[in-house]
């Protein structure tokens, strides 16, 4: 069964790293992502939308490209990377929304990406969580309240949706070489600070496992609840230990909260979540997860020393190797452009030779038709075949497309006040902000504001975005 | 969590219903999930429930080891009904401030056994919150009093585990009140074996209440020290923390008692068979240590 994927969030590490993996797999046909920053790693042929968790336009993606699975990787677990009031707009509301979006809909499966938060840290906790139970007390901190919440409406997304299989997966302490985390910025402190008296019990997972976790509950269609979590139990000691440093016990046991903000002053930021688990650590039972014959690569033990082999040669390393800059531009002529003729860098399975045959054909047709020569642009030709589309009175007259062709040339017969803007409110908008909404527009409607906008401020960033929009477009309808 | 609701093995959690599987699809979750039980690596010194062979190790040679054989003096019956293999609770009478007997008892298994095991010793999760304790408690192989991890260890692991029923009532006790076992939890122990399907072993302790005596409970000393209680001992508080340690040398007698087994499935759903064993349970050892405070002619010699 072939798969058509949604990642929402693929502009986080986890979102970026699923993308990879499962492109490699021939069964999922293709990929989507979703979020509302530019993507941070490098993508070979998933498709990126610049939107954030707004419902009505995931519908649209959804249903237009008929996803059948949706994975939902943005959940924020680190209260240091953002303030508590966004992290619940991403990780409560945000869910809701794309929940929403899925609903009675063409999605069958739905994977969520939790966390161990979820169960807290308390005295009387067991030693190893299992996926039925709760936690023994309400959530303390910000982050564990906003898990709970996000999983409560995931479940009742599953209650209610019976035809999805709905899979939560919790994720125990991620470490490895590439993941940046409280932890791994603890760890990699000369002398790591511990609290007085305390050794907890702390279970880690490798990033590899959790990409190959996210991916497996894909292919194999789980459904229900999981934790995900490396075997093997280690102490803090041990970890400290393993990794070739030194505890301190700076922290003293009562009035953790206030030295823990006195570090904060000296620049180590130690969110209240990491203190629960600094205090009396967890441990998960990742039984449920095994039984459904997914393998770890890594214990525990393994994950950590895979960290302190990291650490030592990451000085060495440093500044070797550029970090991924997304460049829209350049991906879309590498997806999209017809000049693209190395396969090698051809973004997207080439088409069949019927489809290159028909494609040619129509190209023929229509070039007759609007007067373009064959072999322009892909931007000439879209623009091309629209203006024929529409009709006669309302378009310019064919002698005006040869004009129509250079952009920085405004066509003569279009008056800027004849034309609306297609959007309400359209000039007080940034320029961010319509490209994000550009997606959901008829493709009319983007030849009019395109006009509109050659016509009144002439941004090229929008140009452009508008014109890469009308492109793929017209190659999605071939 | 309000004291009446957490007696040893019966700590109310809330359990949440989990997604489940649909119909149609391949089943993944196998009931008995023993084969998935992560391996022992080889390499590390602690396990996964934090126990450390080294500290353990230590604490045995020396303390331990000084104790049964040259202090307490330990004189052990019945070990044969210690199972040499698979899970079994044992339950055993409790007493005595910062008691000894179970060190003492988990010292009798690893002497005088043929097949010598390990115990797990369950521990209230007070120990859990308490620094210092909580780092060196589960070092020396004890674990937190809950159904999950009792469960774990007898079922899953098949493991030795010891539990106080009384619980702190035993260890609250007063010397005036010697050997008058309190009352056993709510029967959370009984349940416990049978839901794993392992047996009962119960276990008689006599000397542990003459080891360390308490004479008074000061309450208003626990609430500002916030200890769970203060005792006052032979040697506590006047010989500071390290007074909790000062046992008198009164001799022990560990008795070991014919195992209750339950082997079918579902008898812990049947609450009024779960009273019947506690109460049999419970009736068993009062009669055996009455029995051995009978036969003992000294409290120091034996």
């Amino acid at each position: 069964m072939t798969r058509r994927v949604l990642i929402t969030g693929l502009s986080t590490y986890w979102g970026g790293r699923l993308a990879q993996a499962l492109e490699q797999d021939e069964q999922v046909e293709a990929i989507v992502g979703v979020d509302n920053r530019d993507p941070t790693r490098e993508l070979e042929r998933t498709e990126f939308v610049r939107v954030g968790t707004q419902h009505a336009l995931l519908r649209r993606i959804v249903e237009a490209a008929e996803i059948d699975t949706v994975v939902d990787s943005r959940l924020v677990v680190d209260s240091v990377t953002t303030s508590s009031r966004k992290a619940h707009e991403n990780n409560v509301i945000g869910t809701m929304n794309i929940l929403a979006a899925c609903a009675d809909s063409s999605v069958r499966q739905f994977v969520y990406k939790s966390s161990a938060h979820y169960y807290g840290t308390a005295q009387d906790d067991p030693a190893f969580f299992t996926e039925s139970m709760g936690r023994p007390h309400p959530p303390a901190t910000g982050i564990e309240r906003d898990i709970v919440e996000a999983e409560a409406s995931v479940r009742d997304f599953g209650e209610k949706n019976p035809l999805v299989s709905t899979s939560i997966l919790r994720f125990a302490n991620v470490l490895g070489p590439d993941v940046r985390t409280s932890h791994t910025t603890l760890f990699s402190l000369p002398v790591v600070p511990t609290i007085l008296g305390f050794d907890p019990r702390y279970q880690f997972v490798h990033e590899d496992d959790v990409v190959a976790a996210l991916a497996h509950a894909v292919r194999h269609d789980l459904s229900g609840i999981f934790n995900v979590a490396a075997d093997g139990v280690l102490a803090l000691t041990e970890v400290i230990d393993l990794l070739g440093k030194q505890w301190a016990p700076l922290l003293p046991p009562w009035g953790t909260g206030l030295a823990a903000s006195a570090l904060r002053r000296l620049g180590l930021r130690i969110p209240p979540e990491m203190l629960g688990q600094l205090r009396f650590g967890r441990g998960l039972d990742n039984r449920k997860l095994k039984a459904t014959w997914f393998v770890y690569k890594y214990t525990s033990r393994e994950a950590v020393v895979a960290l302190a082999e990291h650490m030592r040669l990451h000085p060495v390393l440093r500044g070797a190797q550029e970090p991924y800059r997304y460049e829209r531009e350049v991906e879309d002529f590498l997806r999209w452009s017809p000049h693209v003729k190395n396969p090698a860098y051809r973004k997207q399975p080439e088409l069949s030779p019927e489809e290159t045959r028909e494609l040619e054909r129509l190209s023929d047709a229509h070039a007759d038709r609007t007067g373009v020569p064959r072999g322009g642009s892909a931007v000439e030709q879209a623009e091309a075949l629209a203006r024929a589309a529409r009709p006669r009175e309302e378009g310019p007259p064919p002698a005006d497309i040869r004009a129509a062709e250079a952009p920085e040339d405004p066509p003569a017969d279009v008056a800027p006040e004849a034309r609306p803007a297609p959007v309400g409110h359209y000039d007080d908008l940034g320029a961010d902000e319509i490209v994000s909404l550009l997606d959901s527009l008829e493709s009319t409607d983007l030849l009019a504001l395109r006009d509109h906008e050659r016509a009144e401020r002439a941004r090229p960033r929008i140009l452009a975005a508008i014109d890469s929009v009308l492109t793929r477009r017209e190659a999605a309808a071939r | 969590m309000p004291e009446a609701a957490r007696t040893s093995l019966r700590v109310k959690e809330p359990e949440v219903a989990d997604l489940g599987t649909r119909p149609g699809l391949p089943a993944t979750r196998d009931h008995d999930l023993r084969r998935y039980l992560p391996g022992v690596e080889p390499e590390r010194q602690l396990n996964d429930w934090g126990r450390s062979e080294r500290v353990e190790g230590f604490i045995d040679r020396t303390l331990v080891d000084f104790f049964y054989n040259h202090w307490f003096r330990c004189e052990v019956e019945g070990i044969e009904n210690v199972p040499a293999t698979g899970g079994a609770l044992l339950t055993s009478n409790h007493s005595g401030a910062l008691p000894p007997d179970a060190p003492m008892i988990a010292k009798a298994i690893k002497e005088e056994h043929p097949h010598p095991r390990p115990l797990n010793v369950t521990v209230e999760h007070f120990f859990k919150g308490y620094p210092g304790f909580s780092m060196l408690i589960p070092k020396i192989g004890c674990v937190a009093a809950h159904p999950a991890n009792v469960q774990r260890l007898l079922f899953d692991e098949q493991q030795l585990v010891l539990v106080f029923p009384e619980g702190r009532k035993g260890t609250e006790k007063l010397y005036k009140d010697r050997y008058r076992l309190r009352r056993f939890g709510r029967g959370g122990f009984v349940e416990a074996a049978m839901r794993a399907r392992v047996p009962i072993v119960p276990v008689c302790v006599v000397g542990a209440e003459e080891a360390a005596p308490i004479f008074a409970q000061l309450n208003f000393m626990s609430r500002l020290t916030g200890l769970t209680y203060f005792p006052i001992t032979p040697t506590f508080p006047h010989g500071g923390l390290l007074g909790m340690l000062g046992y008198l040398p009164a001799k022990f007698k560990i008795r070991f008692l014919e195992p209750l087994r339950f082997d079918a499935e579902g008898l812990d759903e049947d609450k009024s068979l779960v009273q019947t064993v506690a109460h049999e349970v419970r009736a068993r050892i009062q009669e055996n240590v009455w029995e051995m405070v009978k036969k003992r002619k000294s409290v120091w010699f034996g």
